[in-house]
């Protein structure tokens, strides 16, 4: 009894002793009172580093892209594609299954109009055509949701102006949907299509947004025109790029503006300006919205308002490599006709996409 | 098109007109209107079926069979059950009864962390703490520096031993579990008395970054972990809160970007998915723009049935009280109400922001939504105008201006004359009305007349301007409108009970289907 009582003492002292030295051992380097003195460690692998930062990349062409783009949705998306195929293959196709059926486009954020169409005009088909096979079904459902995203739609950016004028991309978006980030993946793409191009930092509001725009200009060899305090006014800022653009003969200048919620009248007012004054130098050929594929139905408000002040021509999904599907570009497209031109799928450099109905759609279902 | 959800039961029900009693059918057609309301506010779909079930059971019970108005009680049974899910109380920070207290925020990638950490810290440094901001967002480019830059603005100590990343092609370095321990350690060295850890944002699916999180939250054993969320997000915020509570099994939830027009279902998805308390809400992109959650509110909201809490609140920031006593004054002193006095309360209501936003938020103002849409808020420059061109003698004594006075007036403003007589035509309405308001006030007139009759004008205006294609006219009601209330909840404040015994028998607060609690602006003690 005795014996194994000091055992356990042993054993737990052991322990005890054990734990304090691993602890010692195994605790992590602790940092420094004043702070780091770099974002690089002292043992860091340099390599490579110095030569980036001077010499140019020139980062992959967009072929290629689509099919990483398809990889990804499938595998965000495959849940949807299962439930319904699951859905649809029922020997019996009654009134529970479309309104799971339903729900389940729901769940994609397709909004309750478009789902609710969808679902309607797949059921009359079925029985027109009297089929209950899945697999015809299926069919269906996949002619009826390309229809909706439409796959004919000028998906093209408009990036070149006419008449010596420099074609002007104009990005805006609300806030924290990644704008800065994809001007800087679309800049990318276009230096890889020996494209010169100037970037504009209109976004004088958050703090060092013209810092991050910098950056990734000068990855690729671009130029951005920025002002030199913070809180100016981004209508000059963009004036002056145009400007600038215009004097070095580059095909596209690129304007990176400031988040905005739609509801706040001032900002998007400044919006307006924004644009009104770019367009006394050189027309603008694109406005792209930037939207977060986590965005709900309040997307649809957004497009709207924007569209309003501004005047989109083209939408890029962001932030599509989450759980999230981005359904909410359905509606936008059925509703104003805005097709999504560009899609983000990560935060590398090259993770931007051209959007493809067919190939959103295949994913989605296969 | 119709908006909220108030509306479309209206609409549903309009067509049972005349029968006694709702049948099971209707009952269905209801809860599929509110099925749709729900899902275009973005509450997710599992929780809109269950929801659906629990209303349809509760509509199909004696409550609504025996409602005079089966529309607005279905309204009352789906408010009360939003309330229900968002929870009742508002739930405030657990503090730490030894050392400071650790609140640790994580959220998705642009949810609005950082800015939300510097909110934070503001409104508990207004509170008397003395909180430490700690940067542990070691991946975001900038981060640290933008965490530096709230802290600087809401004037709060941050602790960044690591400069993070400045651009998207640094590769991250630093550990940031560390630099949180560290933070902690230094906030018991200085004695700050709240800690705030700033983490980086994360996809849900992204499981080496949630193990981070993991990883700080053993570390440094939070009192709270708050899980910042976007109003705007839709149906994936079931799977970002369930993911992000296996994850780091946050405590409690703040909805963020909630000045946007976002419905924020997400708000009632993730209070019903994990169960936990949303606890405050971010509305706005200065350090004071930080609010406790109201679930009551929120409830409203997401139903689009006006937030005249907010409005009220709205209205006490930014009215003057001199100003507002001298009205209260007037109006109980049975004073004329006269030009100047509705220049001044136009100035007080512009404060306020938008008049077009102030309106969509009374109830009811979705009934006059498509006149709304069509307004403009330089309308009331013009009313402004045509009142400025009058001269002192004229603003306090209407009665005075002839046609010959109109026609000056009308050319010094730029308008026609026909414009000013509308005006003025209004504003004799307008000094009617509140001279019978004034009356059955301070009479203590029997029969609840005030209130009934307040909505009553107030609905009667409603339908002028919807008639009435007046847009200058319609300008100038809002203002008055809007300023009786305020004159009314004023005169609570000054009068005290005045209300609380008549209301007792006549007036009833669900007839004028305002949000609950505000009752409290109107009077002590329904």
């Amino acid at each position: 009894m005795n014996d194994t009582l000091t055992l356990i003492l042993y054993i737990v002292l052991g322990v005890l002793i054990l734990g304090g030295v691993l602890a010692v051992l195994l605790r992590g380097p602790k940092a420094p009172k004043d702070g780091y003195p770099s974002t690089r460690d002292a043992d860091d692998v340099r390599s490579g580093e110095d030569e980036a930062v001077t010499t140019v990349e020139r980062p992959p062409s967009a072929a290629g892209r689509l099919v990483r783009l398809r990889e990804r949705l499938s595998r965000s998306n495959n849940l949807l594609g299962k439930g319904l195929l699951a859905l649809l293959s029922r020997d019996k196709l009654d009134q529970d299954v479309w309104d799971e059926v339903e729900e389940t486009l729901l769940m994609a954020d397709l909004g309750s109009g478009p789902s609710e169409r969808l679902v309607e005009a797949l059921q009359r088909r079925v029985r027109v055509e009297g089929t209950e096979n899945p697999a015809h079904v299926k069919q269906m459902l996949h002619e009826e949701l390309l229809a909706i995203v439409g796959p004919d739609t000028d998906r093209s950016l408009h990036l070149e102006g006419e008449n010596g004028n420099p074609g002007v991309v104009l990005v805006v978006g609300v806030n924290g949907v990644g704008k800065t980030t994809t001007v800087g993946k679309l800049a990318r793409v276009m230096v890889a299509e020996d494209k010169k191009l100037l970037l504009g930092a209109a976004d004088t509001f958050r703090a060092a947004a013209a810092d991050q725009l910098q950056t990734w200009g000068d990855r690729v060899g671009v130029q951005t025109v920025r002002s030199e305090k913070d809180g100016a006014d981004p209508a000059s800022v963009a004036f002056e790029a145009i400007k600038e653009g215009k004097a070095q003969a580059v095909d596209t200048v690129m304007i990176d503006t400031a988040g905005r919620l739609q509801n706040k009248a001032g900002l998007m007012d400044q919006l307006g300006k924004i644009k009104r004054v770019v367009e006394k130098e050189a027309p603008v050929t694109e406005v792209l919205l930037v939207i977060d594929a986590t965005t709900g139905q309040n997307g649809m408000i957004q497009a709207k308002v924007f569209s309003e002040v501004v005047n989109i021509t083209g939408i890029v999904l962001t932030k599509l490599d989450g759980s999230a599907k981005g359904g909410i570009v359905v509606a936008i497209q059925e509703e104003l006709g805005v097709p999504v031109k560009l899609v983000g799928l990560g935060e590398g450099p090259d993770d931007l996409a051209p959007f493809d109905a067919k190939g959103f759609v295949d994913a989605i279902l296969d | 098109m119709f908006n909220s959800l108030s509306d479309r039961l209206t609409n549903t029900f309009k067509n049972l007109r005349g029968k006694g009693r709702l049948t099971e059918a209707d009952i269905d057609a209801t809860v599929r209107e509110i099925r749709r309301a729900l899902l275009d506010a973005d509450v997710a779909v599992p929780v809109v079926r269950e929801f659906a079930a629990a209303v349809k059971e509760r509509a199909l019970g004696q409550e609504v069979s025996e409602a005079l108005n089966p529309s607005q009680q279905i309204v009352k049974i789906v408010n009360e059950e939003l309330k229900g899910i968002l929870g009742g109380e508002t739930r405030r920070i657990r503090m730490s009864k030894t050392g400071p207290t650790i609140i640790m925020l994580a959220g998705l990638q642009g949810a609005g962390k950082t800015t939300l950490a510097g909110k934070l810290s503001y409104w508990l440094k207004s509170q008397g703490h003395t909180p430490l901001l700690v940067a542990s967002d070691l991946q975001r480019p900038n981060a640290v520096n933008q965490l530096k830059v709230v802290g600087e603005r809401a004037g709060v100590r941050v602790f960044a031993p690591h400069p993070g990343v400045t651009s998207e092609f640094d590769t991250p370095t630093g550990n940031p579990v560390q630099v949180a321990q560290d933070g902690v350690n230094e906030a018991r060295a200085k004695l700050h008395d709240v800690v705030i850890v700033d983490t980086a944002g994360r996809l849900g699916v992204d499981a080496e970054l949630m193990q981070q999180a993991r990883d700080i939250r053993d570390a440094i054993e939070p009192n709270e972990v708050l899980f910042v969320i976007d109003a705007m997000i839709g149906q994936d915020a079931v799977n970002t809160a369930l993911a992000f509570n296996e994850g780091v099994d946050f405590t409690g939830v703040v909805l963020s970007k909630l000045d946007g027009d976002a419905r924020g279902g997400a708000a009632l998805s993730v209070a019903s998915v994990t169960g936990k308390p949303i606890m405050f809400a971010s509305t706005g992109e200065g350090v004071k723009d930080f609010e406790q959650f109201h679930p009551d509110r929120m409830a409203s909201r997401i139903l689009d049935m006006g937030d005249v809490l907010t409005l009220i609140e709205q209205a006490e920031a930014s009215w003057d009280k001199t100003e507002a006593d001298r009205m209260a004054k007037k109006f109980m002193d049975q004073e004329e109400f006269t030009f100047d006095d509705f220049l001044a309360q136009m100035q007080q209501i512009r404060k306020m922001g938008s008049m077009k936003k102030l309106l969509m938020m009374m109830p009811g103002a979705a009934q006059i939504r498509q006149q709304l849409d069509n307004f403009d808020d330089k309308e009331i420059d013009r009313v402004e105008a045509i009142v400025r061109s009058m001269t002192p003698h004229e603003r306090v004594a209407p009665k005075i201006i002839n046609g010959s006075r109109r026609a000056r007036i009308a050319k010094g403003s730029g308008v026609t004359v026909s414009e000013v007589n509308q005006l003025m035509e209004r504003f004799a309405q307008a000094q009617k009305m509140m001279k019978k308001l004034a009356a059955g006030n301070m009479a203590g007139m029997p029969g609840g007349m005030q209130m009934p009759g307040m909505a009553a004008a107030g609905g009667a205006k409603k339908k002028n301007k919807g008639k009435n294609n007046n847009k200058k006219a319609r300008s100038g009601n809002p203002a008055k409108r809007a300023q009786q209330e305020k004159a009314a909840s004023q005169k609570q404040a000054t009068t005290g009970s005045a209300f609380g015994q008549q209301s007792q028998q006549d007036f009833n607060m669900d007839d004028l289907n305002l949000p609950k609690g505000f009752e409290k602006f109107l009077g002590g003690d329904k």
